[in-house]
């Protein structure tokens, strides 16, 4: 991984995308969008065109935690990001559809993600699961919340700063850091059973 | 006799153990993480660790939770035969806490209908909270954990039947691939649970309960503490690291509990905990006195 630190705000282009290399630290500002489970059920899944424009998106994977202070208006609690993994299916039409740059969530996406990531110019960000204590210190503003019937699964929109750190996990090359990490601790593995 | 106000202590001590375990990890894990920091090596490992310190540092600071999963509230209640309230008003308090805990904070509900996914409730519903008993003879305490349990790391549980030629091996190896699947899924690095012996139910039940002991606590069955020890180097030796992205420490601990079974059976069940362990104690003494954070 490179020591250096690079600085992207959303939305972005392709080409600042396909600078990124697997392993790359990057701290993002701007605007994100809060997307989980439903909501993609909702897009892919029901039909049901997204009333958030996605292209050049940066899309986390989270369901935030909040507190309604006016009528589609909310205030930030506790926001962190969920597993990835249970999305990925979705990852080609996000980028094929919708012009989708970057998702972002916990725990990687398995490696079916990172042909379409390769096609159309998108990358996996690694967050660091669990620390939404810190997370929400860096989200300044919810923005616009739709679809607030699928509450907390809604799709969200936040203006961040200094977001991070996030690791890329898959980039646009056909690099994936999971991949490569499974395959080694696969190969661990037949030597401990070896021992066993 | 059974009192109205009993009732309503232990309903203030659930609502109390709830948003405090949110918060507040528990001292022994945070050692565990600082250890954790102190020992990786890889680059990624070593910026995730710092993050995770930091995180737990803000929330510290500003009160804000950990993590923003305010899980699937657990408890585990050690009832004394001479408790003055029976188990039935228990849970209905426990019940009670955690939904007043959620509306007031406010946390985020999580509850919904197995099949039709729509929200039942301020982080309960039909079956929830999910409890487990012991009943201890000769006493008249009622000990309280509380463990908000996040579904990262509980949509990462395994159960294998293994057959008696399979041995202890069989175990070791189901346990690491498991946890090799897993990846970096259930935020680690975590406590795996490993619940051995029993049937199959008695088993996951047993891991559960192995991911909610202290970091580091041994089983004091020899056999048993022997295989937790294996198994916790041999899990770090696979090199997935924090939140799966490479390093020395993929986890914390490993705790094992175990029950005897029958002789055709040799049920293994994993039930990963992620780094933010969750769990707040309280115990509650029969005339309504409370002590927080004594652990059992």
């Amino acid at each position: 991984m490179s020591s250096d630190v690079k600085r992207l705000t959303f939305p972005t282009t392709e080409e600042e995308i396909r600078k990124l290399r697997a392993g790359d630290e990057v701290v993002v500002d701007g605007h994100i969008i809060g997307i989980r489970d439903r909501t993609h059920i909702r897009i892919f899944d029901q039909g049901v065109e997204p009333p958030m424009d996605l292209s050049g998106a940066f899309l986390l994977h989270t369901a935030p935690g909040v507190r309604k202070v006016g009528p589609g208006k909310y205030e930030k609690v506790c926001i962190g990001t969920t597993t990835s993994a249970r999305m990925v299916r979705f990852t080609d039409g996000l980028g094929a559809q919708y012009g989708v740059r970057a998702i972002c969530g916990k725990g990687g996406l398995p490696d079916e993600a990172i042909e379409p990531m390769r096609k159309h110019g998108m990358v996996y960000f690694a967050i660091v699961g669990g620390a939404a204590a810190l997370e929400t210190t860096q989200i300044e503003e919810i923005e616009e919340v739709a679809w607030e019937e699928l509450m907390p699964e809604c799709l969200w929109r936040f203006r961040v700063k200094d977001f991070g750190p996030l690791i890329v996990g898959i980039d646009s090359h056909g690099n994936s850091v999971f991949h490569d990490v499974q395959e080694r601790a696969k190969q661990k593995l037949e030597e401990i059973y070896a021992r066993l | 006799m059974i009192t109205t106000d009993l009732e309503g202590i232990v309903e203030d001590a659930a609502a109390h153990l709830y948003v405090w375990a949110l918060k507040d990890i528990p001292q022994d894990l945070r050692d565990a993480l600082a250890d954790a920091a102190e020992r990786e090596t890889s680059v990624p490992g070593r910026r995730v660790l710092s993050t995770i310190l930091r995180n737990v540092q803000i929330a510290d600071d500003q009160k804000n939770l950990v993590c923003q999963d305010t899980g699937i509230a657990v408890y585990t209640c050690r009832v004394g035969e001479h408790f003055p309230l029976h188990p039935a008003r228990i849970y209905s308090a426990l019940k009670a806490g955690t939904e007043r805990a959620t509306v007031e904070h406010p946390l985020r509900s999580n509850a919904v209908h197995t099949i039709t996914r729509e929200n039942t409730g301020p982080n309960t519903g039909y079956r929830l909270p999910i409890v487990h008993w012991e009943f201890v003879p000769e006493w008249d305490g009622l000990d309280v954990k509380c463990i908000p349990k996040g579904s990262g790391s509980e949509n990462m549980s395994f159960l294998k039947m293994c057959i008696p030629a399979d041995g202890v091996k069989g175990i070791k190896q189901f346990v690491l691939e498991s946890i090799v699947g897993a990846g970096g899924k259930p935020c680690p690095p975590g406590i795996v649970g490993v619940g051995i012996g029993g049937s199959a139910d008695y088993a996951m039940y047993l891991a559960k309960e192995a991911i909610a002991r202290p970091v580091g606590t041994k089983n004091p069955d020899p056999h048993v503490a022997k295989l937790e020890e294996e198994l916790y180097e041999l899990l770090n030796e696979t090199g997935i690291g924090p939140m799966g992205l490479g390093g020395d420490v993929t986890v914390l601990q490993c705790h094992i509990e175990h029950a005897d079974t029958h002789m055709t059976l040799n049920p293994v069940a994993v039930n990963y905990q992620c780094w933010a362990a969750r769990r707040a104690t309280a115990h509650v003494g029969p005339e309504g006195e409370v002590e927080y954070d004594r652990e059992f």
